[in-house]
């Protein structure tokens, strides 16, 4: 951990099977307030199931994970209380296609925090300025482009106004000429001292915004080390390779 | 409305023959309009019967369907055994029990509405169950996570999310389940209930003119049904055109 003190996440030993087949391997990891990390590695090595199990949307077998000191388990309201605290971005956006854009932002106030209808609609203005498309609160989430549905996505996090966002392949379903404009606003964020967790292919994102980058394998972390060093003197073997696989195609 | 006039042009047509005998409903006689007036007195019991059974095995239906989503092994048991069962006794039988059976293992008296009532709604309830199943299966997991992610709970997420999009889904085939059910209401004659099937019937006994009496039938339910067929459709542009504006 580089910034703050006690970590905000902490990942204890953490073990997880699909079937026989072991996605994370003894997990052990601290985040701490403020700080942006990047996760990367190839397909299937385990850094998607990391994330998810943060928010509980995954559960895990053996060793403990701690958000803000609060074991994230399997009790409902243990786990409504992370979640709280604790945004998601996904690869494939979902927005709720029934909702407009605002009543995307408006549900989890209202329904999450018990916030009431006229704060929300505030609240979900607020962030769809920030992401810069405040013009589009009363469409339909189809009539977006996919740039503009994963900012959608991203204000729609940041409306339970949360402590640490996630951000699992948030460009990789979009096509090329909308990935920088959610690179963007995710930087921005990055500025205001959100604690970020990224699990992105964007390298030149990672090299601007991350504190630590951490490369996963196979289930397990193989390196964490600051971008600088990660990018040009990569310890590993297997760092090594994926990078000359990524970096020059 | 063109099969209609062509079916009512071939009926009058035929009408013609001696074999017909239409003064038997025909409104500008005064016995002919009193036996129309008769039959069509029928048109509301039908029609109560059949939205009141129809609202209970909806909600019957989604609370059978919920559990058998669950991932708990004796929830899904549970819903599954029920939709097996009630799938498997048919209606006609069902409403005979309900009507005689009922009362003797209750002790309790049911009119001849409510047995109509419980047994078409039970009937109904199994294939409502699987209908939501299959359309609140067809929403994508996604959605539910993205619902979680923003703190919503498991009935939050259901009723704001879930659906909300399934309804939306299954709307066509819970229109088909309302047709049914007006269609198969008209079993209930067989317990007395004074809709338009029994009207029908006892129409016939007295002015033995089967075939005309029948025919008006047939028409009354082809009329009801198309009105409702309409109007389902209807409300789902309507929904569609709510997503689209």
């Amino acid at each position: 951990m580089q910034k703050g003190e006690s970590p905000i996440i902490r990942f204890d030993g953490v073990s997880k099977y699909f079937d026989d087949f072991q996605v994370l391997k003894g997990i052990t990891l601290a985040v701490g307030p403020s700080e942006r990390i990047v996760i990367c590695g190839p397909s299937g090595s385990g850094k998607s199931t990391l994330i998810r199990c943060i928010n509980g949307l995954e559960g895990y077998g053996a060793g403990d994970i701690f958000v803000n000191d609060v074991r994230v388990g399997s009790d409902a309201a243990g786990l409504r209380a992370v979640r709280a605290r604790v945004g998601m971005v996904f690869q494939q956006f979902n927005l709720f296609p029934h909702l407009t854009v605002r009543e995307n932002l408006m549900l989890g106030p209202m329904r999450g925090r018990g916030m009431s209808a006229a704060d929300a609609t505030r609240l979900a203005d607020r962030y769809l300025a920030r992401v810069r498309i405040p013009e589009q609160a009363d469409k339909y989430p189809r009539h977006l482009s996919g740039g503009q549905q994963q900012r959608v996505a991203i204000a729609r996090s940041l409306c339970m106004e949360p402590q640490i966002m996630l951000f699992d392949e948030p460009t990789s379903a979009l096509d090329p000429e909308m990935i920088s404009e959610v690179l963007e606003v995710m930087a921005e964020l990055a500025q205001t001292g959100m604690t970020m967790i990224v699990v992105t292919h964007e390298m030149g994102f990672a090299r601007r915004v991350a504190d630590r980058m951490i490369f996963m394998d196979h289930g397990e972390i193989v390196e964490v080390a600051p971008p600088e060093t990660f990018f040009t003197a990569p310890k590993s073997r297997r760092a090594q390779d994926f990078l000359q696989k990524i970096l020059n195609h | 409305m063109r099969i209609l006039t062509a079916l009512a042009a071939i009926l009058t047509l035929s009408g013609c023959s001696s074999n017909w005998g239409w003064y038997v409903v025909n409104p500008s006689t005064a016995s002919g309009a009193a036996n129309l007036k008769f039959m069509l007195s029928g048109l509301s019991y039908s029609v109560q019967l059949s939205a009141t059974a129809i609202a209970i095995s909806v909600v019957i239906g989604l609370l059978v369907a919920l559990p058998g989503l669950s991932s708990n092994v004796w929830a899904r048991r549970a819903s599954r055994t029920y939709v097996e069962l009630v799938r498997a006794v048919p209606i006609l039988v069902l409403i005979l029990w309900v009507y005689y059976g009922l009362p003797q293992v209750t002790g309790l008296s049911i009119g001849v509405f409510w047995a109509g009532v419980i047994a078409l709604a039970l009937s109904d309830s199994a294939f409502q169950a699987e209908i939501f199943r299959a359309g609140i299966q067809s929403i994508a997991r996604g959605q539910y996570e993205a619902a979680y992610s923003v703190s919503l709970g498991y009935r939050d997420t259901m009723r704001y999310v879930i659906l909300p999009q399934a309804i939306r889904r299954i709307l066509p085939a819970l229109g088909n389940q309302l047709v049914y059910m007006l269609k198969m209401s008209s079993l209930v004659s067989v317990i007395g209930m004074q809709e338009l099937t029994r009207k029908a019937n006892e129409l016939v006994v007295v002015e033995y003119r089967p075939l005309e009496i029948y025919t008006v039938l047939v028409l009354e339910y082809l009329v009801l049904i198309l009105i409702v067929s309409a109007a389902v459709r209807w409300f789902e542009r309507r929904l569609q055109t709510d997503e689209r504006s």
